[in-house]
């Protein structure tokens, strides 16, 4: 199974390679997509033999993957999927030769989220979330207007210094290593019990790498650059983002934390956390209240779940498997979500929520998806976030932390309405007059007047509006996700059981 | 033989390390931060060389060769690639006068040294009595970060943070394995390579590379 290890890392690359030889291939659109499934088809031949209690390790043990691994990089895969086959560009989108860079870029994104879940040192996992800042840069800045080359600087200069505050970190936990025989990055050596690790240099090692990648995963105070950036980037980049850069630099987090854990105890990061998770409840529930950009809107409900799975991160085992969960499902709902989010800002041209109006009676095509998303997004049931935020609830009132989980289900419900009223706010409500949507779809420039089509009734000045059944793009992934997500949580095996034993490699005992 | 000198060269290379972050707070122009930081970088790699030959590693004379090529002449070249005549008559308006920076560059320094003894205690090993020097380019790159208004300027904050996290990695364990060291250079080299690009972009969009100009997007 060592073969899997490496499909997702070089897979990639060859398919990167290719789009930026292909020239102006019709083809060439599908390549971010085939990367996707590349990886995601490793992640589920990874998880097989993970389940049949196998650790593949290959490249001398740099790689390797556990079961936390195998889960993670079929999340990679899963909500790359959704992102690139829902973003998929229309033939006449992928001519020219930024469309090729755009295919190559995420592709080497993939490539370095799935090196970075599957590296076995945590240098070399550091660099490849690194590398992603790189990756991400320009898909971030793909638009060229003054906006994107605002968020894009502003990505770049905080990723690389929150992650270059985690590289001092790793530094430290490095020398911490410097006592026993033989230095190491190596998480599956760190993470042993009985090693004579220095408790002050893991404790400030520690505490900056948790800080550097709280950074990247867009944990407040450090998430300045995360609305920017998301509400800028091409909505499948921002799905990617969301969906999968957030989620595995908590997964760094998570891993940092096995090892200050074993030599210093739980209760330093923990306190970090919370106050890291709380904080980004609180700027995303008040941000939230009186939002107008729509892609904005998405951007600090990342915040919002990032600081809920912080929060989970905090509490310990008992909420572990109910964070990874988490991380699926938000991965793939926020995928969903930005992909409608582009086609609804590419059909009406306009990311204000005031603009877009009556969603449900003129685009139901659109509407109805995006309405479902939404549910599944706030927290309800069947979908598997609703099961995960009540499951770090539970485990945070058990493990004796009351108070915080009282201000967090506060803040939650603050949310919950903030993002009602302005979902509401798009979908519901009558369609404009005619003399409206005329005038509003002249001051629209790209070709979107076609799709809405006025009949004047024969006598009076009543008017109709044709109703726009068309989703504007694949629908299929999105039923994929929201099917995925609200299943998902009722499937006790194999999901169950991978989740024990994933959270069982964070408690050491594997 | 060279037990005697190495503690006096180690003193010598982070004592250069120390001063070109100084003076990089001190200089406004473009051209001089970029020479400093050229001069830093070479320092660095002398630093590596000589904790290579105490130590009888070969491994870190390659590293250092690695670092003369990237910090001490490929970083530089590429910053001032084109605009040698440009990054003469750039100045920096920092948000700091000349006498404040050095100033909070001395407060710095004295609490790097602090936090630094309470972390590993400063022993009796030549490199840990060092290493709080690192510390202090690392808190230096941030002032430059947070001070300068131009998108270059900052970069060069970026670099001597970066600096700074290679000296402390190299004083208190003898730096990180290999693999991992040339990583780091490679995704050094590309951020800045990224931010360089946008430099241009903002120049050719605003006119200016003033950061302050940056304030479009915003809740």
């Amino acid at each position: 199974m060592e073969f899997a290890l490496w499909t997702p890392l070089v897979g990639p690359l060859v398919l990167a390679v290719l789009s930026l030889a292909l020239g102006s291939s019709p083809a060439r659109r599908f390549l971010g997509l085939a990367s996707s499934v590349v990886v995601l088809a490793s992640g589920v031949l990874l998880v097989t033999a993970v389940m049949n209690d196998q650790v593949p390790t290959a490249g001398g043990g740099m790689l390797r993957a556990d079961a936390l691994s195998a889960y993670m990089l079929t999340v990679v895969g899963a909500v790359g999927l959704i992102s690139t086959w829902g973003g998929l560009k229309t033939a006449a989108d992928s001519r020219g030769q930024s469309a090729g860079i755009f295919e190559a870029l995420i592709s080497l994104f993939l490539a370095a989220m799935s090196l970075a879940v599957l590296a076995d040192s945590i240098g070399l996992m550091w660099a490849a979330i690194e590398a992603t800042t790189i990756t991400t840069a320009f898909l971030v800045g793909h638009h060229r207007t003054r906006s994107s080359l605002e968020a894009a600087w502003k990505y770049v200069i905080l990723g690389s210094v929150g992650v270059a505050i985690a590289l001092l970190g790793i530094v430290l936990i490095y020398a911490a290593s410097r006592e026993t025989e033989t230095p190491t990055l190596s998480w599956l050596l760190l993470s042993q019990a009985d090693l004579p690790l220095d408790p002050a240099l893991i404790t400030a090692g520690g505490a900056l790498a948790v800080l550097g990648f709280a950074t990247k995963s867009g944990l407040a105070p450090m998430h300045s650059w995360l609305p920017d950036a998301h509400s800028q980037a091409p909505a499948p980049v921002s799905g990617l983002m969301s969906g999968v850069l957030l989620a595995v630099a908590l997964y760094a987090i998570l891993r940092i934390q096995t090892i200050t854990n074993l030599v210093i105890g739980p209760d330093f990061l923990r306190t970090m956390l919370s106050i890291g998770g709380l904080l980004s409840l609180a700027i995303a529930a008040s941000l939230l209240i009186r939002q107008v950009d729509y892609k904005r809107m998405l951007a600090y409900s990342s915040i919002e779940h990032m600081g809920l799975m912080a929060l989970g991160v905090a509490i310990g085992p008992a909420a572990l498997p109910a964070v990874l969960l988490y991380m699926l499902g938000h991965g793939l709902i926020k995928a969903t979500l930005f992909v409608i989010s582009g086609r609804i800002l590419h059909i009406e041209g306009t990311p204000v929520i005031a603009n877009v109006r009556a969603l449900l009676a003129r685009r139901p095509g659109l509407a109805v998806p995006w309405l479902v998303a939404m549910a599944a997004l706030v927290g309800f049931p069947p979908f598997s976030i609703f099961f995960s935020e009540v499951g770090i609830i539970m485990a945070g009132w058990a493990e004796g932390m009351g108070l915080v989980v009282m201000i967090a289900l506060f803040l939650l419900l603050v949310i919950f309405a903030g993002l009602t009223r302005l979902t509401m706010g798009m979908v519901l409500g009558s369609p404009a007059p005619v003399a409206e949507v005329a005038s509003a779809t002249g001051s629209i420039p790209s070709g979107s007047t076609q799709s809405i089509t006025t009949i004047r009734t024969g006598s009076g000045d009543e008017t109709l509006l044709v109703r726009d059944f068309s989703t504007h793009g694949p629908i299929l992934p999105i039923i994929l996700a929201l099917a995925v997500t609200a299943s998902v949580a009722f499937i006790a095996h194999p999901i169950g059981d991978l989740l024990e034993r994933a959270v069982a490699v964070l408690g050491g005992t594997n | 033989m060279f037990d005697s000198v190495y503690a006096q060269l180690v003193g010598l290379c982070t004592g250069a390390l120390l001063l070109t972050s100084a003076l990089m707070v001190w200089r406004h122009t473009l051209l001089a931060s970029i020479r400093l930081l050229s001069a830093q970088g070479l320092s660095l790699a002398a630093l590596v060389a000589v904790i290579g030959v105490q130590e009888n590693e070969v491994e870190l004379l390659f590293v250092a060769l690695l670092i003369i090529a990237t910090k001490g002449v490929g970083l530089p070249w590429v910053l001032a690639h084109e605009t040698e005549a440009g990054a003469r008559a750039i100045k920096e308006a920092p948000r700091l006068n000349p006498t404040a920076s050095l100033l909070i560059v001395t407060i710095l320094t004295i609490l790097s040294y602090i936090v630094m003894s309470q972390l590993i205690g400063l022993g009796t090993s030549v490199t840990s009595h060092a290493a709080p020097i690192g510390l202090a380019m690392v808190l230096i790159g941030f002032l430059l970060l947070i001070s300068r208004r131009r998108a270059r300027s900052q970069l060069i904050g970026f670099l001597l943070l970066d600096n700074g996290i290679a000296t402390v990695a190299f004083l208190t364990s003898g730096g990180v394995p290999i693999l991992l060291e040339f990583a780091v250079s490679l995704d050094v080299l590309l951020v800045v390579v990224i931010l360089y690009v946008f430099a241009g972009r903002m120049r050719n969009k605003f006119g200016g590379t003033d950061v302050d100009q940056l304030r479009e997007l915003h809740d």
